[in-house]
């Protein structure tokens, strides 16, 4: 783009008079001082951000000569700021796809860190206990088929809840989510027909129901309105106090998300994890997988400066001995065992 | 108490009566929910401030502690910057658009203006993005104050355009008549007779950008450390508002509202300085 | 006017400022307008993909489905001038009311105090009117407002539907807060403004003290009054956060005043940052563009009225 040149010398010499700002404002002599410091920034999803917070606060403890940064700022937002390099690292809950590898030019590697689950969470005024749900039944909420709690569907499966004569309401997240986008690829997985009508994505057009901003906008809306449900993930049901229901897996077991039964899909899902680890976790075999669990990635080129490859490799070295131990507490899902050694070989290829 | 109101009928003085009672109902009406929702701001967040939110950095989930100096620092210069380039642009438009309000071009910039004050500030963001941040190849304060400058920049120049055009055009006349060129007249006699109204809508205005949350995070985006330099990423308080209000942790909840209300109160104490110099310079003319 | 610039044209060697010190105003005048330009020439770049697709059809359709990548902005359009006007009509009467309660009645201790008070508000982030709209208002609004309402008035259309709580009535009446403080501190400033032996001439002739308020301040004050209306309606149009916490985000065609909905602002901020596929931020960016033909347009509806309710106003150059 010519004019993106020609503007840019207009921003050079504004760069300059905000230099100049800058020093006025005070911070000249430690900016120089802030060039022996090496800061790395990353942006991205925001379902692992409380983790990331705690693996570079523990992380630059023992290294006291980086600046570590991370921002939520979502997996898509993760994904374009690496395309245009506005980030040394970038981080995503969805895999990228392959046009968006062809457009970066040069070659990313996915890192799988740790696994989630999104949990289906409800408000049913007297029942707190966790509730059976089949696949069925969750396409039949959404699509705004089953209009009252104490439907046969519901009620047959659960014969030791007293379900009220309430009605559902859907809520859903209203901001493009990773959230959404594992839970409607799980709907399109087990629903054939949410396939073709709705589809999967990180905003899809509900059939039914509300949208909450943000995990917390949607247990916010639940919290408040008698007879509403949704789908979080587990970390927000679980400090909102809310129940979760134990979802119907493809053995038919019916299983809690939790951070094993989570580890547990992805080891079951072992030999078709491809190299590139690209892959979804949704619906997973063995018996005692939750079906709605992902990956979540971080974004690395290939080819790095070299004072930030070295200690981007220490970090990732880092993450997959001593990180993995910090997830369960938060609720994430740490890598089976095996995986931790694919995982780690693909470190070294990082330059 | 006056003489005239023994001329005044019963309906008008009725009438009288009754708009004057409807004005203070209005102002109520006004009154109740602001100040429920300050009283909620500050009934959340009072109880959480102390010494470590100013001089520490936030602390990961689970470590007591922590605050969030790092945001009160970057939200001040970041406002701070946003105010030099913008506030003397804002106030030199609406100026223009007051003494020179008769062209065509007036016309013009006056929708320029009118229409930049409904831009959503995602939208803003969004430009400074692409306009700053990529050209430079990395996040950075600067082109968080970029954004925010262009925000106060509508908010500034149609407050001083609309109180410049309300002072008496014979006081205009008065300094001319005097000799005085007009630049002087303007910037010395109509600015500083106007210097109350101009005050309100720059404290508007900061008031507004300190509090804006979406421009932010795709320019100034945010950052665990100390803000170092107007070229990196830098904390601000609505961007950490906003993300340790919608996290699920408590003390995360906490140092969000408690940060909620140390804005409010940044603002009222800046505020509070602008009133106060432009008032006693006035006087000491 | 033409008499007084010739007057100073002829003037001494100090004069010889003037007209820089204009050229120079031009300069910066200009440079906000080109500002303007540069972002909707951005934006128009940004929305190229979906303006070649969908042409002018694109703010008539009602289907938005970024999974089967189909786009139409009318449920948005219609979202936020609903949400912007019954806004509106909730604040200016009570931000203009407030303005002249401060001015012509109450005392300069209380006044200052409540004025302080109102500018304030607007330095509180919109996040967190979002959250106080979601725990304090919307609950109430579902359990005994809106109850009440659909039972009493339910004839009026607009005024029926299931009461979740969330919804235009619930994002509209936390706009009107948010954008009372700007209204309201602009309109005092233009209140203020007017000269005391204005008010006093209009007592001499014998008026009340609500007909000096109309006569002397009200009547020449439309203007000011409109530039704060004008800034008021800027905020609401373009809010995003606290709309988007409050407003049910239901990408249709609200029927009722309590049905969800969802603004061209908030559905911006909503999808833009998790969009990957150009034609769905080049919708996204299309309705930024149709944003600013809304704002236009409603803001020269708005200045037309003014200028036929109100005389032109005094003062100025």
């Amino acid at each position: 783009m010519p004019l993106m040149t020609a503007r840019s010398n207009l921003w050079a010499f504004g760069l300059r008079v905000g230099l100049v700002l800058g020093s006025l404002a005070g911070f000249g002599g430690s900016a120089a001082q802030a060039a022996s410091r090496l800061s790395i920034t990353g942006a991205g999803a925001t379902f692992p951000y409380p983790l990331y917070l705690k693996w570079m606060s523990e992380f630059q403890k023992k290294n006291t000569a980086v600046e570590l940064n991370y921002q939520s700022i979502g997996s898509g937002g993760g994904i374009r700021q690496l395309l245009k390099k506005t980030v040394d690292y970038g981080a995503s809950d969805a895999p990228m796809k392959d046009d968006q590898l062809k457009e970066a030019k040069l070659q990313i590697f996915h890192f799988p860190t740790v696994m989630g689950a999104v949990a289906l969470t409800y408000n049913i005024p007297g029942v707190t206990q966790s509730l059976k749900i089949t696949p069925e039944i969750v396409a039949d909420l959404f699509f705004g088929k089953i209009y009252y709690w104490d439907d046969a569907k519901i009620q047959t499966l659960n014969p030791e809840v007293k379900l009220p004569h309430v009605p559902t309401l859907v809520v859903y997240r209203a901001d493009g989510s990773g959230t959404t986008a594992v839970f409607t690829e799980y709907l399109s997985r087990v629903s054939p027909t949410w396939k073709e009508k709705i589809g999967a994505g990180t905003s899809v057009k509900w059939p039914v129901g509300i949208g909450g901003k943000g995990n917390e906008g949607v247990t916010g809306f639940i919290k408040n309105f008698p007879g509403a449900l949704g789908y979080v993930e587990l970390l927000y049901a679980e400090k909102n106090h809310l129940p979760v229901a134990q979802m119907k897996n493809r053995e038919g077991n019916f299983i809690k998300p939790s951070s094993d039964s989570v580890t547990a899909a992805a080891a079951a899902y072992l030999k078709d994890i491809p190299a590139d680890f690209r892959f979804s976790l949704t619906n997973a075999p063995g018996k005692e997988s939750y079906p709605i669990a992902s990956f979540t990635y971080l974004l690395i080129y290939k080819k790095n400066p070299a004072a930030i490859s070295t200690t981007l490799k220490e970090y990732l070295n880092w993450i997959y001995l001593d990180g993995q131990k910090l997830a369960a507490e938060l609720y994430y899902a740490p890598l089976p065992k095996d995986l931790l050694d694919r995982v780690r070989t693909q470190i070294s290829q990082v330059e | 108490m006056n003489p005239a109101d023994f001329q005044i009928s019963i309906a008008r003085r009725l009438k009288n009566r009754f708009v004057i009672l409807l004005l203070i109902a209005l102002a109520c009406v006004a009154l109740i929910p602001l100040i429920h929702v300050l009283h909620y701001v500050y009934a959340q967040g009072l109880p959480h401030w102390n010494l470590n939110f100013f001089t520490e950095l936030p602390k990961p989930v689970g470590e007591s502690g922590g605050g969030l100096g790092n945001a009160v620092v970057g939200s001040f210069f970041l406002v701070l910057v946003a105010a030099i380039v913008g506030v003397p642009v804002g106030i030199l438009v609406g100026i223009f658009l007051s003494e020179y309000s008769r062209s065509a071009l007036a016309g013009w910039v006056r929708t320029s203006i009118e229409l930049l004050s409904g831009v959503p500030s995602i939208v803003l963001g969004i430009f400074a993005y692409s306009a700053i941040v990529v050209p430079i190849g990395h996040f950075s304060m600067l082109a968080g104050s970029f954004a925010l400058a262009v925000i106060l920049l509508p908010v500034v120049a149609k407050t001083t355009e609309e109180v410049l055009k309300l002072i008496p055009s014979h006081i205009r006349e008065a300094g001319l008549a005097l000799g005085i060129p007009r630049w002087k007249v303007t910037l010395r006699i109509v600015l500083i007779a106007a210097r109350s109204g101009i005050t309100t809508g720059v404290a508007l205005a900061l008031a507004r950008v300190a509090g804006e949350t979406a421009p932010l995070l795709f320019t100034a985006l945010s950052s665990q450390h100390w803000p170092r330099s107007l070229l990196e990423p830098a904390a601000s308080l609505p961007v950490q508002i906003y993300s340790f209000a919608l996290a699920p942790f408590e003390e995360w909840n906490h140092l969000a509202w408690a940060a909620a209300s140390v804005l409010v109160s940044l603002t009222l104490v800046t505020n509070l300085i602008m009133k106060w110099a432009t008032r006693s310079r006035g006087e000491s003319r | 006017m033409k008499a007084m610039t010739e007057v100073n044209s002829v003037g001494s060697a100090r004069k010889s400022f003037d007209p820089i010190f204009e050229r120079g105003l031009k300069f910066v005048a200009i440079l906000v307008m080109s500002l303007l330009i540069l972002i909707i020439f951005f934006l128009y770049q940004l929305a190229a993909p979906a303006i070649h697709e969908y042409g002018w059809g694109f703010m008539f359709k009602s289907d938005w489905n970024p999974a089967k990548l189909i786009f139409g902005a009318y449920p948005f359009i219609h979202g936020t001038l609903i949400t912007s006007l019954f806004a509106l009509a909730l604040s200016v009467p009570v931000s203009i009311g407030t303005a002249l309660f401060l001015t012509e009645i109450a005392s300069r201790q209380v006044a200052a105090v409540i004025g302080f008070l109102v500018e304030l508000l607007a330095a509180i982030p919109s996040v967190v009117y979002g959250l106080w709209g979601l725990t304090v208002l919307a609950p109430r609004v579902r359990v005994t407002v809106q109850p009440w309402l659909s039972e009493h008035l339910s004839f009026i259309p607009g005024f029926s539907g299931m009461p979740y709580g969330v919804g235009v009535f619930s994002a509209s009446i936390v706009l009107a807060i948010m954008i009372t403080p700007t209204i309201t501190s602009i309109a005092r400033e233009v209140f203020r403004a007017v000269p005391h032996a204005q008010r006093e001439a209009a007592l001499a002739i014998g008026a009340t003290h609500s007909e000096m308020i109309w006569l002397s301040v009200v009547r020449v004050s439309w203007s000011g009054v409109f530039g704060a209306v004008v800034l008021g309606l800027g905020r609401a149009l373009g809010e995003t956060m606290a709309v988007t916490m409050l407003i049910g985000n239901r990408n249709e065609v609200a029927n009722s005043l309590f049905s969800p909905a969802q603004t061209m602002a908030s559905l911006i901020a909503n999808e833009y940052p998790e969009a990957t596929n150009p034609l769905h931020i080049g919708a996204l960016a299309y309705i930024g563009l149709i944003l600013f033909g809304i704002s236009f347009i409603v803001q020269g509806l708005a200045r037309r009225i003014v200028n036929r309710v109100a005389n032109p106003s005094g003062g100025g150059a």
